[in-house]
């Protein structure tokens, strides 16, 4: 797409074991933080997108009405997991774009550990009959499953997967969001047990309850807003062909060491008219943390087989060639179904990134979802 | 996309240990696989345009659209592709089950199906050859896999 969208605005609510709170209350805290954050008034806000799995949340009509929004041209709910805030961001974007609405807010809200918690959800589907009964009953099951054959093709081992949740783990100690804060070192990532092989608690994603959101601007209104705009440069959705009859059912998806990233990235690079090398910082989706290692490589971030030894060697700590996951991850930071992972890309390109901030942040690439489909988005500075 | 984080591993206790799993939901696709399975059988679909063999059940051909299909017994034998091994059950019907290894196995057959594997478990390895292994409950049986040994023979 040609850039004349933005992220302007970014909101959270805090991320708690429970929030005693419902849904709604926590999505209208998030969108109203978001509208606030870009300087915009209720007014100029025509659109609301978010995603849901199994209900687990509340429709846009009901948010934009206990926001007390004027006339909606944009209403969109989608029936997705993590792979949607990419691809809510795109739509938006696309929408601004086309003239359909001005400045749309996107947002995911639950209460993702003590309402309904995506982890021990039974994803209902033609899929499920064959998976469920034999103990084959949780999405860390199905990544573990790519994860394993991953490592085996590339060579990799425990020392990849646990390089990626220790050095999300140092930024975490830099976000007071994060849920997970204390240190973790390789030694103690490699004494834990594991729960579903190859993975030990440090490489899962923690549940919680809560909402996050961004708002979607044209360029121009970005312009005139509060804080400069984290400009949509490049925005795809792919899934891959035979994708399953659910989101769990992987048996007719050739490759488990690549997911869907291999598919959009030329697409990606190409809408920006940047390549892979141009890319300063990334955040790469991760309920797990093979995901992150197989989106590294899917986008064209570092080689075949190398993103392990590559994280090994600092290369994605605040230091490095390629800054990733800044906000701790989905490892450290909480479940938000990668919304959060989206809006810290947006701070991040927005030069709002604080203690964590990234050093170069004019080009910023970020994922959403592990496996069959997923999108992406390439955000730049106003260049 | 989705993930548990392992404290939403339910509380194992003895009643929730010996609650059976929850049988197959079977749609018009998959009840033919069901039944066979009851006889130990392995009864999949093959497209009548391409020729391919499918799994799981469904309407059509994945591979080409093709939306006619012939019941074919396999012999389920193959090698696995990749597995888990769950420590820490994440329903409570699992949790006197732990540690078991899930595998996806590719069939030689064409293609790739899912089990359980019981037996030896410092042998199951990627690309180790495995067999059907039929395991029945009340009202439904479950196509597990057992390793095949280097003579070609279930230990």
């Amino acid at each position: 797409m040609t850039a004349r969208a933005a992220i302007t605005g970014v909101g959270y609510t805090p991320f708690t074991r429970r929030s005693g709170r419902s849904v709604l209350d926590l999505a209208a805290e998030a969108c109203s933080a978001a509208i606030d954050d870009a300087g915009l008034d209720r007014a100029e806000v025509d659109g609301v997108a978010s995603f849901m799995v199994m209900h687990d949340s509340v429709p846009c009509q009901a948010v934009a009405t206990v926001l007390g929004l004027g006339e909606q041209r944009l209403l969109l709910d989608v029936d997705l997991g993590g792979q949607g805030p990419c691809y809510l961001v795109t739509l938006a974007a696309a929408a601004v774009n086309a003239g359909m609405a001005r400045n749309v807010v996107v947002f995911r809200a639950m209460n993702g550990r003590s309402g309904n918690r995506v982890g021990t959800m039974q994803f209902a589907g033609m899929g499920a009959q064959y998976r469920y009964p034999i103990g084959y009953d949780a999405y860390m099951m199905y990544v573990a499953m790519w994860g394993r054959r991953f490592l085996h093709e590339t060579g990799g081992g425990a020392e990849d997967l646990g390089a990626v949740a220790v050095a999300q783990r140092k930024f975490a100690e830099r976000n007071q969001r994060a849920v997970r804060r204390e240190p973790l070192d390789i030694d103690a990532y490699l004494d834990a047990p594991y729960v579903v092989e190859p993975f030990r608690a440090a490489d899962c994603t923690i549940e919680v309850d809560g909402a996050c959101a961004v708002v979607v601007s044209s360029l121009d209104r970005a312009r005139d807003l509060r804080h400069p705009p984290a400009v949509v440069a490049a925005g795809a959705y792919r899934a891959g062909p035979r994708s399953g009859l659910d989101i769990g059912d992987h048996l007719l998806w050739d490759d488990y060491t690549r997911n869907y990233t291999s598919l959009l990235a030329a697409d990606l690079y190409g809408q920006a008219g940047l390549s892979s090398s141009d890319v300063q910082m990334a955040e790469i989706y991760d309920c797990f943390s093979s995901t992150v290692l197989i989106g590294l490589e899917g986008l064209g971030l570092c080689g075949r087989g190398e993103a392990g030894g590559w994280v090994r060697s600092g290369a994605t700590a605040i230091d490095g060639a390629l800054p990733t996951n800044t906000h701790g991850g989905l490892l450290a930071e909480g479940y938000l179904h990668g919304m959060n992972t989206v809006a810290e890309a947006a701070l991040q390109v927005q030069g709002r990134g604080g203690d964590r901030q990234a050093p170069r942040h004019e080009v910023c690439a970020v994922t959403s979802g592990a496996l069959m489909d997923g999108s992406a988005l390439i955000l730049t500075t106003d260049r | 996309m989705v993930a548990a984080h392992p404290g939403a591993t339910p509380d194992s206790s003895a009643a929730a240990a010996q609650s059976p799993p929850p049988a197959p939901q079977p749609d018009v696709e998959s009840a033919p696989f069901w039944e066979a399975l009851r006889r130990h059988r392995v009864l999949l679909q093959r497209c009548t345009a391409c020729g391919r063999i499918r799994f799981p059940p469904m309407p059509a051909c994945p591979y080409c659209g093709g939306r006619t299909s012939v019941a074919e017994e396999v012999a389920a034998t193959g090698r696995i592709y990749s597995f888990v091994r769950v420590h820490r059950a994440l329903t409570p019907s699992m949790s006197g089950q732990v540690p078991y290894v899930v595998a996806v196995v590719q069939l030689d057959a064409g293609p790739r199906m899912i089990g359980r594997v019981d037996g030896d478990q410092e042998s199951v390895v990627i690309d180790a050859a495995v067999r059907p292994d039929f395991v029945d409950h009340d009202g439904w049986t479950e196509l597990r896999f057992a390793l095949v040994d280097a003579a070609g023979s279930a230990p």
